[in-house]
């Protein structure tokens, strides 16, 4: 089957792949791109260990064509942080809002585009958005916790 | 080695640092199973059976064979054949032969040069089956007209005269039952069934598997104990474990589902079949589910004599478990003990049975056969207690096993914290306050054994006096952090400057998984040990230099001293020092021990829910929910409080959603996140932990594990906080709105 | 002489005994004096045995000691997930 010339742009640097039409932008991420801290759970949208942005909206890459990918900016866990850490990084791993970890970089990038959108949030507020990013280790509630923390700290940094 | 004289003043244990992993882990470097790939690797994917019990008539491998990309195909034909008990039943379930047992059995799988290739091949493999009939329901899967599944099934438990597809029994207890009975006030019984769930943990299997035709090879694959790996791969290639070599990858969660094989040999096989190109296999979770270690179903009879005080005089329970279509699998042999651990009562008597039926092979799910015990006697014990209107918490309270106790299941107890769990739980703000329309409360306890096994460690001083150590278990939720602790506690030095490392199969003795919440005991205990070993050299050395005998050496604050003043007037020698001269004073410097731990200590907890339910669609909220377990001692709070709230959120899920939805043709019609439906965080509220430290006097620290008890309580805490809110009683999970709400109506006409 | 108690399932194999008397210093001992008396044990035995020795568990050991007036339980082999 003859291939797709895709270019794009993934956390800032430009990127050009062949994709087969059938590739999703989670098969491009981690198998010609070699971006693998996005995770496939279920590859039918529903848990959301494979989140990143494309052109500032949260998606599930899994449910994108790679092909749709063209002309778009990818944002995924692996350009996250700087020289430091972004503070929700860093204030999952103070909460312990970790065990596993497979779930975390779907969590990061998703609870990122929160809060960009709303940089206070509510629990519940917090607990709806992150309804699609499913974690079996934690029951969520140190995730909240370091959602909040971090938010009240970028709160306070701005 | 008996726990430390000392019982507080640690500098380290009981803090909270970052896990030394975290950074990999919010970054998206650290490499699960799926994240490996080698030079020349091929991928993998496999056919599975549509049906859930047919006879394979054919396999037309010819038409995938041609197809341009694909290097090797393999059926049954290509495993060795001889093989018995266990390691037949590994085989069996890694790819079927005669017959698929179940809907999602392995019937063949296919290497080729990309994923999608692989893929193509696999629907090009063409297979004839001709239908059997097939049997689901645990109680139908022993009914005189069920269908035998498999012939000679039963181990030498099982009486004469049981249905074929029974294949274990087991019978126990003490006391006189029915002078028990004749001396309650009330005796009362009743059937609970729970379904079988998924462990659900978010990554699905995978591996990178690689095997010459010499028969020697590699892997990579995200596991729970990959020397299970090595023995469970090796025994169904027929090759020896020693030419297998297994790197556990980072574990993407587990819960006992990652304890055993499924399609791991497929991938050596598959390599060995190409030339010896690695193969890379990936479950999609549509195969997690279909094909990967549900737990068991259950359905359970319970009767419990009650005086109107609330003394339990006596129990009886009859519990059948189907674990799949193979022997062994189910927890019935778990379940019974642990179905009246929390309890000290005179009488009780104890059967189950085990029966296979057509689904996938069941494997180990946190607390294996635990939580659904507990659904059956605590759900009873409650609907007893509502009925003489006695407090849960005091009759708990009351016929609680403590200290000295003699279990239900025949070893004494010596150190237990369930009455300091169930003090803490009835002194908690969360208990007094009061409940609203459509709400109610539900109390329950719940129990785990823990476990010790296998387990080999070492440690090493490093030139600039810090630690590495090599552990067998992989990190499933922390372990590093708790390991690192108690060995920086042990040492004397920072936390930071201990690393511990999960080591592949070659770099120490065999451990078991991280399994039965032994990680940070057992692991911890053998890790304490070789810091002692290297701490003892480390004297020597010391001693050596300072020309007195060693044991006129002490170790504290991470130095040799002198032993008091006859021992003489030397400064400190830190580890540092020793460390940066161990070279010339004798060579490396290392601890190491191996043991089969012994000494558990075991786990209750007590969780207290409050449920609102609509009463216009039967849908419940959890309100708020506290867990409340004893700990030994927590080493790391934090992951404690961890592990106490992902069980009671997995506990949760199978009390008011999770379900394996069968239709009639025997075929899973879940097999998806979206239909079989975890918790969400929007499900949940925040999880209130108290953590009771009655220490284990059996490891160095006092650790108890504490993985597993958490799932237990919830099954029964819900269903009874849904019938204070309801008055109805639902006594099989889950607890989903339609049923709910039928109930809540049956309840209205009453 | 350690007095072995059966699970109630295990005494058809024992002559219906509940419990049985056996001479062992540990407890490979006494799964090896068991087999001896009543080798219809043996199947339950080779699949795996935890035992409880004067109430203390022991999971996996045959090294452990059994003292000549130990009450000594079989218990089902103890794991977990």
């Amino acid at each position: 089957m003859t291939k797709i010339h895709v270019t794009t742009t993934v956390n800032g640097d430009p990127v050009e792949f062949l994709a087969d039409p059938r590739e999703t932008l989670l098969d491009a991420l981690r198998n010609h791109l070699d971006l693998t801290g996005t995770k496939e759970g279920c590859g039918t949208g529903d848990c959301g260990a494979c989140s990143v942005t494309v052109d500032g909206t949260l998606v599930c890459s899994c449910l994108m064509l790679a092909a749709e990918a063209d002309g778009k900016a990818v944002e995924t866990i692996e350009g996250m942080a700087g020289e430091e850490l972004h503070p929700l990084q860093r204030k999952f791993i103070e909460h312990a809002a970790l065990q596993c970890g497979f779930c975390t970089p779907g969590i990061l990038v998703a609870a990122k585009a929160l809060l960009e959108r709303n940089p206070d949030p509510t629990d519940t507020e917090i607990r709806f958005w992150l309804a699609g990013n499913l974690c079996r280790c934690t029951g969520y509630d140190k995730i909240i916790r370091a959602v909040q923390d971090a938010a009240a700290e970028m709160r306070g940094a701005a | 080695m008996a726990r430390d004289e000392i019982k507080t003043g640690y500098k380290l244990i009981g803090t909270r640092p970052n896990r030394p992993d975290g950074l990999d882990k919010v970054t998206g470097r650290a490499r699960y199973g799926a994240d490996f790939s080698l030079p020349g690797m091929l991928w993998a994917a496999v056919v599975r059976s549509p049906h859930a019990h047919a006879r394979i008539k054919k396999i037309d491998m010819s038409k995938a064979m041609a197809l341009a990309g694909v290097k090797a195909v393999i059926t049954r034909a290509d495993l060795p054949t001889g093989l018995t008990g266990e390691d037949l039943n590994l085989q069996d379930n890694t790819l079927a032969g005669d017959k698929a047992l179940y809907d999602g059995h392995a019937v063949a799988a296919v290497a080729a040069t990309s994923a999608l290739v692989a893929q193509d091949a696999a629907r090009l493999i063409e297979v004839e089956y001709e239908i059997l009939p097939h049997v689901i329901d645990v109680d139908a899967a022993m009914a005189p007209q069920a269908p035998v599944i498999r012939e000679g099934v039963a181990d030498y438990s099982v009486p004469e005269g049981m249905h074929p597809n029974v294949s274990r029994y087991i019978e126990f207890g003490h006391g006189d039952v029915e002078a028990g009975f004749a001396a309650a006030d009330i005796v009362r019984e009743q059937t609970y069934k729970t379904e079988a769930t998924h462990q659900g943990y978010i990554e699905p299997h995978a591996c990178v598997g690689q095997m010459g035709e010499d028969g020697r090879g590699e892997m990579w694959v995200c596991t729970q104990g990959h020397w299970y790996i090595r023995r469970m791969c090796a025994s169904v290639l027929g090759i020896e474990a020693a030419n297998l070599r297994v790197t556990p990858s980072e574990i993407g969660g587990g819960f006992g589902g990652k304890t055993t094989i499924f399609m791991e040999p497929l991938a050596l096989a598959l390599s060995k079949k190409a030339g010896g190109r690695p193969v890379k296999l990936v479950m999609t979770r549509s195969e997690v589910l279909r094909a990967t270690g549900p737990t068991a179903s259950a359905s359970m009879d319970v009767k419990l004599g009650m005086t109107s005080d609330g003394t339990i005089t006596a129990g009886q329970i009859y519990f059948r478990m189907q674990g799949g279509a193979f022997p062994g699998m189910s927890p019935i042999g778990e379940a019974l003990p642990c179905a009246f651990a929390c309890y000290d009562i005179p009488a009780l008597r104890h059967e189950a049975v085990e029966v296979i039926a057509n689904r996938p092979k069941a494997a180990a799910y946190r607390a294996p056969g635990s939580p659904m015990a507990a659904f059956a006697v605590e759900s009873l014990v409650d609907e007893m207690c509502r009925e003489l209107k006695l407090d849960p918490i005091e009759v708990r309270l009351k016929n609680g096993a403590r200290n000295g106790s003699k279990s239900s299941y025949g070893p004494v107890y010596n150190v237990i914290g369930l009455q300091e769990t169930l003090e803490a739980a009835k002194a908690h703000p969360n208990y007094q306050i009061p409940l609203g329309p459509n709400q109610g409360r539900g109390v329950a306890s719940g129990f785990w054994f823990n476990h010790g096994g296998e387990t080999s460690v070492s440690l090493a001083v490093g030139e600039d006096g810090t630690a590495t150590v090599s552990v067998g278990t992989p990190d499933i939720g922390g372990s590093r952090a708790s390991l690192a602790l108690m060995v920086a506690e042990c040492l004397g030095i920072a936390y930071e400057n201990v690393r511990v490392n999960i080591v592949e199969t070659g770099a120490l003795g065999v451990n078991e998984p991280t399994h039965g919440s032994r990680a940070t005991f057992a692991s911890g205990k053998a890790a304490v040990a070789a810091a002692r070993q290297a701490i003892a050299e480390m004297c020597r050395r010391a001693a050596a230099d300072w020309g007195i005998d060693p044991e006129a050496v002490e170790w504290k604050d991470g130095a040799a001293h002198p032993a008091g003043p006859n021992a003489g007037k030397f400064p400190p020698m830190t580890i540092g020092e020793i460390g940066a001269k161990m070279g010339s004073t004798g060579g490396p410097i290392s601890g190491h021990h191996e043991v089969t731990a012994e000494g558990v200590g075991a786990s209750f907890g007590t969780h207290v829910v409050d449920v609102e339910v609509d009463p216009e669609t039967g849908r419940t909220t959890v309100l708020r929910y506290l867990v409340v377990q004893d700990a030994g001692t927590a080493i790391h709070p934090a992951y404690v409080e961890g592990q106490y709230q992902g069980g009671a959120a997995q506990g949760i899920g199978w009390a008011l959603n999770e379900e394996y939805v069968y239709g009639p043709d025997g075929r899973l019609q879940n097999a998806a996140f979206l239909d079989y439906r975890i918790p969400v965080a929007s499900d949940l509220p925040m999880i209130d932990t108290v953590i009771v430290e009655v220490p284990n006097p059996g490891h160095p620290y006092g650790v108890r594990g504490v993985g597993e008890t958490g799932i237990t309580p919830p099954l029964p805490a819900i269903a009874a906080a849904v019938a204070g809110a309801t008055g109805a009683r639902i006594r099989s999970l889950p607890l989903s709105p339609p049923k709910v709400l039928a109930a809540i109506k049956d309840a209205r006409k009453g | 002489m350690a007095r072995v108690h059966l699970w109630a399932s295990l005494r058809r194999f024992a002559d219906g005994l509940d419990v049985v008397e056996v001479e062992a210093a540990t407890v490979g001992q006494m799964f090896d004096a068991l087999e001896r008396a009543h080798p219809g044990l043996a199947p339950a035995i080779n699949a795996g045995l935890s035992v409880a020795v004067d109430g203390e568990i022991i999971a996996n050991n045959r090294a452990a000691p059994v003292a000549p007036n130990s009450e000594v339980y079989l218990l089902q082999r103890l794991k977990g997930g």
